[in-house]
């Protein structure tokens, strides 16, 4: 039976480390992030599980001590948020090109300066091109399904990658929902034991690991690690079935809600979701047809999927919540634009930005995005661009 | 577990063909990659002069004075780079420096 | 620890040849040096900060090690050696390895005293049981003799270039051995290349074997960056110690202890007159630069001999 449950995403996450009992978890603390290497030190303390704790003096010492210990053989995680992940930014490559499948709990929080401890994707997004897995939640119930997926997806011979874990800083990190936990008996069995093949501490063999490479081995190596990110797709779908088989929750790259018809979109990923279903629910009571594409992984990029579930709209707003100063919008739409332009020309899209910094994203605001895209397809009303959703002036 | 062959790895190999995440299974690896052409002067050694003190054996860069026994063997000059080193350090003048490979 | 200087010439070689260090090169010399203090037996991994160790000792596909060996990045040679050592302790209380480990990671001064410092420090601070060896050669020497806090004052280097205006290098260096030792870690000791090395090896092999963590601080001459003839390099490291530049001694548990007092204290030119980065102190004229190194030295010896006499 589930364990129906009230917590936090924070609290959620840390209890799906609980279960899974990785071998080490170097961290420092960062807001909104802090409370996860908290609960487990907690755990630990009251040995509630045996992984090791290493208190670390700062984020890139995080992510270098995490990588230490997975190429020692263990399975390992830190947490983050905002500056420590860009902190630890050269070892997000380091980890992935090393093809070690450790895991980053991810809470997002907007980028300085000015120094903000609120909710963006500016953390996030920039770490893009890292070479992680990224899997995003719209809340704690997703954060904790997401964690316990994680392992089975980093770890997988085809893939063999680094995975993120993303979720909302205070939006979902803090507050607290019902939730539906599984037993600790069902979470080890779905994540098994880890038995690398090849590790440091391999009596049997050693091994070397982040060698100087030559150009000539160079681009070989970015094709392997290429190939891995694409090999992910499947294994993160039939991972997200098995998942579903176990919980009754399946999971695949994204989330459609009430899209099959819709003629105008939205697509965004994260937390703002749930504001934008209610906004949708109301909508569709007026007779729009209007619906939802909640993006789930972003890394691998799942452009076929996403213009396949987009195709028959007419109109969709892309809904940044970064911005990457490019000048024309945000990461989320370059990309998105790209994937229509390839396998669906005729849907129109336009690019906005919100919630930068932790600004609150109204159900009034998502039905004003819908209604404006409507006005745009029903009369040509022009429809403002690159827009910054509710910005002063 | 099979050692990483590093004679298959190549700078013309295909990417399939690079190791995960570059890593090597197995060690010392260097030893197939003959630094002795380097050289631009080489150590010759003295058997006869030789009391095998073996005080030339640590202060070599290249770990290319090789003992077996505790006794000092004939330089690896497939990996000696010729710094002069060991000559140098020499009490019994057993090792003297040519110019060339 | 009796130090049998034929049987540990005789062990196996844990450097293999076939690494790209330079002809003459102090770090290989002292690399091999730290690894025969290993126990036959003992397997270990060695880790690296980025430097010239780094990049010509693991070249893919060739690695100079006979150990497991990882190389992450310049500034955090310490944290991921906390990390494997860490993975192993957990790994062995879950049954999962029975041999016995010993964690060795290897940093230039670039690597040590500055990029990788912090992460060094929080290292030694959390008490892994490791060792931090700097192989110190008093610059950034993979990158082309930079100068660096270990970077002795007026040595001629790329950033502290000699000219008409400057005499090299305007600060004195950082005394790193003494920085751990006041973190309070078991072992800290401060060696170079010495005859039948029975000071490094001593030192190593405590530094190994003493629970806990442990740093060395080992001068490792440089000839591209110090501008001497590749063979002299044990001569230069005798003159370090002989003028008291580069002295010998340890901290264990917190007790100084010096190894080495010369019966004649060598003048400071002794040491710096071979080296060509040093070349315009002796010029006519910069006289008094010799004597302010010569009273730099000075006072720093006699302050590590009041440290020693404490106890």
């Amino acid at each position: 039976m589930a364990i129906r449950e009230r917590l936090s995403g924070n609290e959620a996450i840390s209890y799906a480390i609980k279960q899974v009992n990785p071998d080490v978890m170097p961290a420092f603390p960062i807001t909104p992030s802090t409370e996860i290497p908290q609960y487990v030190a907690n755990y630990i303390a009251n040995g509630e599980m045996d992984t090791e704790f290493i208190p670390v003096e700062s984020e890139h010492s995080s992510m270098s001590a995490t990588i230490g210990a997975q190429a020692a053989g263990a399975r390992s995680l830190t947490a983050t948020s905002s500056c420590g992940l860009a902190l630890m930014w050269e070892e997000l490559y380091v980890a992935a090109s090393n093809r070690l499948p450790l895991a980053l709990c991810l809470v997002n929080r907007a980028l300085s300066g000015p120094i903000n401890i609120n909710c963006d994707h500016s953390d996030s997004m920039g770490a893009r091109d890292t070479g992680f897995i990224q899997i995003y939640a719209e809340n704690n119930q997703e954060v904790y399904d997401n964690f316990v997926q994680a392992y089975r997806i980093a770890e997988h011979k085809d893939v063999m990658l680094p995975i993120m874990i993303c979720q909302d800083g205070f939006i979902t990190s803090h507050a607290v929902e019902n939730i539906e936990l599984l037993e600790d008996d069902k979470v080890k069995n779905f994540v098994g034991e880890y038995n690398p093949e090849n590790y440091l501490l391999n009596a049997d063999q050693p091994m070397a690991m982040g060698p100087y490479a030559v150009s000539n081995y160079y681009m070989e190596t970015k094709m392997a690690q290429n190939t891995a990110m694409n090999n992910a797709k499947q294994v993160i779908l039939d991972i997200g079935k098995e998942f579903g088989e176990m919980s009754g929750r399946e999971y695949g790259f994204f989330e459609e809600y009430r899209l099959e018809d819709a003629d105008y979109a939205m697509v965004m990923i994260g937390s703002a979701a749930g504001a934008t279903k209610d906004a949708i629910d109301k909508l569709r009571e007026q007779g729009m047809k209007v619906g939802l594409l909640k993006l789930r992984v972003f890394r691998p990029f799942p452009d076929e999927e996403i213009a396949n579930a987009l195709k028959n709209c007419k109109v969709v707003a892309i809904m940044d919540r970064s911005e990457c100063f490019r000048g024309k919008g945000g990461p989320l739409g370059a990309e998105i634009k790209a994937a229509l332009y390839d396998y669906a020309k005729d849907v129109k899209a336009f690019n906005l930005v919100y919630g930068l910094g932790g600004r609150d994203f109204t159900v009034e605001e998502a039905e004003r995005i819908y209604n404006d895209l409507a006005a745009y397809d029903k009369d040509g009303t022009a429809f403002e661009e690159y827009r910054y959703v509710g910005l002063r002036g | 577990m099979a050692a990483t062959d590093i004679t298959k790895i190549t700078e013309k190999s295909n990417w399939q063909d690079i190791t995960l995440g570059n890593q090597i299974y197995g060690a010392g690896t260097s030893k197939l990659f003959k630094t002795g052409e380097w050289r631009t002067q080489t150590p010759v050694f003295h058997s006869e002069k030789c009391k095998q003190c073996l005080l030339c054996v640590p202060v070599c860069p290249d770990s290319s004075i090789p003992v077996c026994d505790s006794k000092r063997d004939e330089f690896d000059l497939d990996h000696c780079k010729g710094c002069g080193i060991c000559a140098k350090v020499c009490p019994f003048d057993a090792i003297s420096m040519k110019e060339g490979q | 620890m009796s130090y049998n200087f034929k049987a540990e010439m005789n062990k196996p070689e844990r450097l293999a040849p076939g690494h790209r260090m330079c002809a003459g090169c102090g770090g290989t010399i002292t690399v091999r040096a730290v690894l025969r203090a290993l126990h036959e037996g003992d397997k270990a991994v060695i880790g690296n900060a980025t430097g010239c160790l780094e990049v010509s000792t693991f070249m893919y596909p060739y690695t100079a090690y006979e150990d497991s060996y990882i190389h992450n990045a310049f500034e955090n040679a310490g944290a991921t050696m906390s990390g494997v050592e860490t993975a192993y302790n957990i790994l062995k209380k879950k049954g999962k390895i029975d041999d016995t480990y010993k964690f060795i990671t290897f940093g230039g001064d670039g690597g040590t005293y500055d990029i990788g410092f912090q992460s060094l420090s929080g290292a030694m601070e959390r008490n892994h049981d490791m060792v931090y060896v700097c192989y110190d050669n008093g610059a950034y020497m993979n990158t082309g003799i930079q100068r660096s806090s270990a970077t002795p004052m007026y040595a001629d280097t790329t950033t502290t270039p000699v000219g008409t205006e400057s005499n090299g290098k305007m600060q004195n260096r950082k005394d790193l051995a003494a920085i751990i030792a006041a973190h309070d870690v078991p072992y800290v000791g401060q060696s170079t290349l010495l005859g039948n090395f029975k000071d490094l090896h001593t030192k190593a092999e405590k530094a190994i074997y003493t629970p806990g963590a442990a740093f060395l601080n080992v001068m490792a001459p440089c000839p591209r960056g110090w501008r001497y003839p590749t063979e002299d390099i044990m001569e230069i490291c005798k003159l370090g110690v002989e003028t008291c530049y580069w002295p010998l001694f340890e901290v264990e548990h917190g007790k100084w202890i010096l190894n080495y007092e010369p019966k004649k204290k060598l003048p400071i030119e002794d040491f710096l007159r071979p080296q060509g980065r040093f070349k315009h102190l002796f010029k006519k004229g910069n006289e008094h630069l010799i004597e302010q190194f010569q009273a730099e030295v000075d006072r720093r010896w006699e302050e590590l001999q009041f440290r020693c006499s404490k106890y």
